[in-house]
């Protein structure tokens, strides 16, 4: 192009050098050759260029060939791996002290599972890094920066992307694939804190140190079974510093479409695990410090679902989320009772302890217009039954001196929240609960989320 | 292709399964892609197509049927340049098929095939959803349908060797039936050449760059932002300047803003296919371009 300018502005030279009284028979005469030679030179410059565009098309296929990061320098950074980083805050107020909190009627699961804090306050940043590590093995770590300054690793793990015929095997620390939001990273929550049924039954979630193999099923109905060994290093379990395993699952997902607008998946899970000395701190009736401890076997049903709907599968301007899970858990073992801290009335009791318990929660998400969306969610934790050996011994402490355990209570909660977001990197998050998990009292919360994600797009599990 | 236990299981799995006669299974991120391996496979391939003309190509999920599907593929047909970023490596990883992940040959890239256009010169996000290799809307120039379909080919023989003659002459027939009705379409289109167009996504560029039409304006302000009115009026405002010749949306465009603009500047609002199954007439690759000039024609006519 630039060629051509020049030309034509050299030959435009000429025309305004040649003498004026040229007369006008000449002129035009020139003006033609001037017309013809532009002409001719367009063309010749448009072949040129067409040649150009080819041999750049044909390099480019060839450089694509060797390196299959299209246009990146081939240097020591082509081989980092994938880098995001998700910043969270909050901005909370509650009725109750979210530092009490608790969920009355069931054991404490020791989990990060109290409401946002009050005022200002930082949630976990997340640093995520992750990246083929050869042709067989994917790596990625979860770091999480709490406000506190501490560093935690919530996932840290490997996983075979060679073994083939739907076998998939992932070791180190990951999110549990038993139910549904388990594997859910925190950020892609629709909400800004956990069932009430994860904080009762899984202290939040599960992320337990151990391997998973899963097999999809060659088939064109989605079906995915898998099984997890573990440590056992959170609740319902604990660490036994033993040869084995201390926590294993079982995992089954379906899953499909329905017409061209709905997808679907549901799923059954069973964890067991076989805790000891899994204590707590609690008061007796009189407000006098109390350990107790549990030990025994911990079995966990889990049946999932969720259900997606997008206008021809469209989810860009409107979409709904429909998701709902029901946990059941049966604990039998022993039940150890200390006071000697506190009152020192009866010492050091133990006798058999068995308890059956059951939540569920329903939640739905709809998208009424590009960027923004609202939700509900209703959670509901029933108390069973609990019978503990040594209130019925009758002759130690009386059901009154087990509020967390043995205080009849259904807990509930109701769950209002809007969110905006202004890409899939932003959201600003507006959520209101009333939230009954003590007994007799409602905590009334409020509070404005922010979540950003920053550097490499990760995909989201659907 | 299947060794026993595969054909066993796949007998277990019932009878909903594939026409399992066929011998490779392919399953093509994009309609454009699983048109083009019709073309060049015939009846030795059975084709899923994870997405349709309808659905926002930026905005897929990994939906268990997809991964379900990406199980039993022997290929795996997608644009890449970072087009499928946000669900494709999930679907290879929770496949967990060995033959479909990067790398594999199993794992055909459209885009590194062809020279890609928009290549920014500097990523940051505040630019909006930027694709840092470059605008991976490849498919609508012919020309590079060319050049992915001789490489394609030669890939499908690659995995499908009893079929290999098969392909081979598939391709070589799309091959020859494809330059000629390029060359038909230059000639037709001939009066788009120089025409401005108001786009609503940067998912146009590859055609009007084919036909040297021009992008007068864009209805996002930004790649991957939704319009907005601050955003609408400024582009009214332009468009009263240097006027448009129509405002040009896809199928899975949202019309409102479209039709807002085109009403208020007085040009006609235009929908084209974007990819194969966007309209009635865009049955196929060639159908896809013949109805995407047609309707282009007659709005500027």
């Amino acid at each position: 192009m630039i060629r051509s300018m020049w030309c034509a502005a050299a030959l435009a030279a000429a025309g305004v050098s040649h003498p004026a009284y040229a007369q006008d028979a000449e002129l035009s005469k020139i003006r033609e050759e001037i017309r013809q030679l532009k002409e001719s030179y367009e063309k010749r410059i448009e072949t040129l260029e067409r040649r150009l565009a080819d041999a750049e098309a044909r390099a480019g296929t060839q450089a694509t060939a060797s390196s299959p990061s299209t246009g990146r320098q081939a240097n020591e950074t082509t081989f980092n791996p994938a880098l995001s980083l998700i910043l969270q805050g909050t901005v909370a107020r509650s009725s109750q002290d979210p530092n009490t909190y608790r969920i009355s009627g069931f054991a404490p699961s020791g989990g990060e599972v109290a409401p946002a804090g009050r005022g200002f306050s930082l949630g976990e940043s997340e640093l995520i890094v992750s990246a083929n590590i050869d042709p067989y093995f994917r790596g990625q770590l979860v770091a999480a920066l709490t406000p506190e300054n501490e560093l935690e690793v919530e996932e840290a793990f490997f996983q075979t992307l060679g073994l083939g015929r739907g076998f998939t095997l992932k070791g180190g620390r990951f999110l549990s694939g038993i139910g549904y939001q388990n594997e859910i990273h925190q950020h892609a929550w629709d909400f800004h804190d956990a069932p009430l049924v994860y904080k009762a039954f899984l202290g939040g979630r599960l992320n337990d140190d151990g391997v998973q193999l899963k097999w999809t099923a060659p088939t064109e109905l989605f079906i995915e079974l898998g099984a997890e060994l573990g440590r056992g290093r959170s609740f319902p379990a604990t660490d036994r510093n033993r040869n084995s395993a201390n926590a294993w699952s079982l995992f089954g997902h379906v899953g499909g479409d329905i017409g061209a607008s709905i997808a679907w998946r549901a799923g059954l899970s069973h964890l067991r695990a076989s805790p000891r000395d899994r204590a707590f701190e609690d008061v007796d009736s009189l407000g006098n410090a109390t350990v107790q401890s549990f030990a025994g076997r911990s079995r966990l049903w889990i049946a999932d679902f969720v259900l997606k709907w997008a206008p021809n599968r469209n989810a860009s301007v409107t979409n709904f989320k429909l998701q709902g899970e029901y946990f059941r858990r049966r604990e039998t073992g022993s039940l150890a009772y200390d006071d000697s801290a506190g009152s020192a009335l009866f010492g050091s009791l133990g006798d058999a302890f068995e308890s059956r318990q059951k939540g569920w929660y329903l939640q739905g998400v709809y998208q009424f217009m590009p960027r923004w969306r609202f939700g509900y969610r209703y959670d509901r934790l029933d108390f069973g039954t609990v019978s503990n050996g040594i209130v019925a011994s009758g002759a130690g402490p009386a059901a009154a001196d087990f509020p967390l355990l043995m205080t009849e209570h259904n807990p509930a909660r109701h769950t209002l929240m809007v969110d905006w977001s202004t890409t899939e990197f932003s959201r600003l998050r507006l959520q209101f609960a009333s939230d009954k998990s003590r007994f007799g009292v409602t905590d009334h919360q409020a509070l404005l989320q922010y979540i950003f994600s920053l550097g490499a797009h990760g995909a989201h599990k659907f | 292709m299947k060794t026993l236990p595969q054909i066993l299981a796949a007998a277990v799995a019932g009878a909903s399964a594939l026409p399992a006669v066929a011998a490779l299974n392919v399953f093509a991120c994009e309609p454009e892609w699983a048109a083009l391996v019709q073309e060049l496979g015939g009846d030795k391939v059975a084709v899923y197509t994870a997405t349709t003309a309808l659905q926002d190509p930026h905005r897929i999920e990994a939906r268990p049927s997809l991964i379900a599907r990406a199980r039993g593929a022997d290929l795996v047909v997608c644009t890449g340049a970072e087009l499928e970023i946000g669900w494709l490596p999930l679907v290879q990883s929770q496949s967990g098929n060995s033959k479909i992940q990067t790398g594999q040959p199993g794992y055909f890239e459209a885009a590194s095939h062809v020279a890609l256009l928009e290549k920014p010169a500097r990523v940051d996000r505040s630019m909006g959803d930027v694709h840092p290799g470059g605008n991976p809307h490849i498919h609508l120039d012919p020309r590079n349908i060319g050049k992915i379909a001789t490489a394609l080919g030669a890939r499908m023989e690659k995995l499908d060797l009893a079929e290999a003659a098969t392909y081979g002459a598939r391709t070589k027939s799309f091959l020859d039936r494809w330059s000629a009705a390029i060359a038909r379409w230059e000639k037709t289109a001939v009066p788009l050449k120089g025409v401005p167009l108001v786009v609503y996504h940067k998912n146009l560029t590859y055609l009007i760059h084919w036909l040297g039409m021009r992008e007068a304006g864009n209805l996002e302000p930004k790649p991957g932002l939704p319009p907005t009115t601050p955003h609408l009026s400024e582009l009214l405002a332009a468009l009263k300047q240097n006027p448009a010749k129509a405002v040009v949306r896809t199928a899975y465009n949202d019309p409102r803003a479209a039709e807002w603009l085109a009403e208020r500047a007085g040009i006609p609002s235009v929908l084209v296919p974007f990819t194969v199954g966007g309209t009635e007439g865009a049955k196929d690759l060639f159908g896809l371009y013949e109805d995407t000039l047609a309707r282009l024609l007659a709005a500027v006519k």
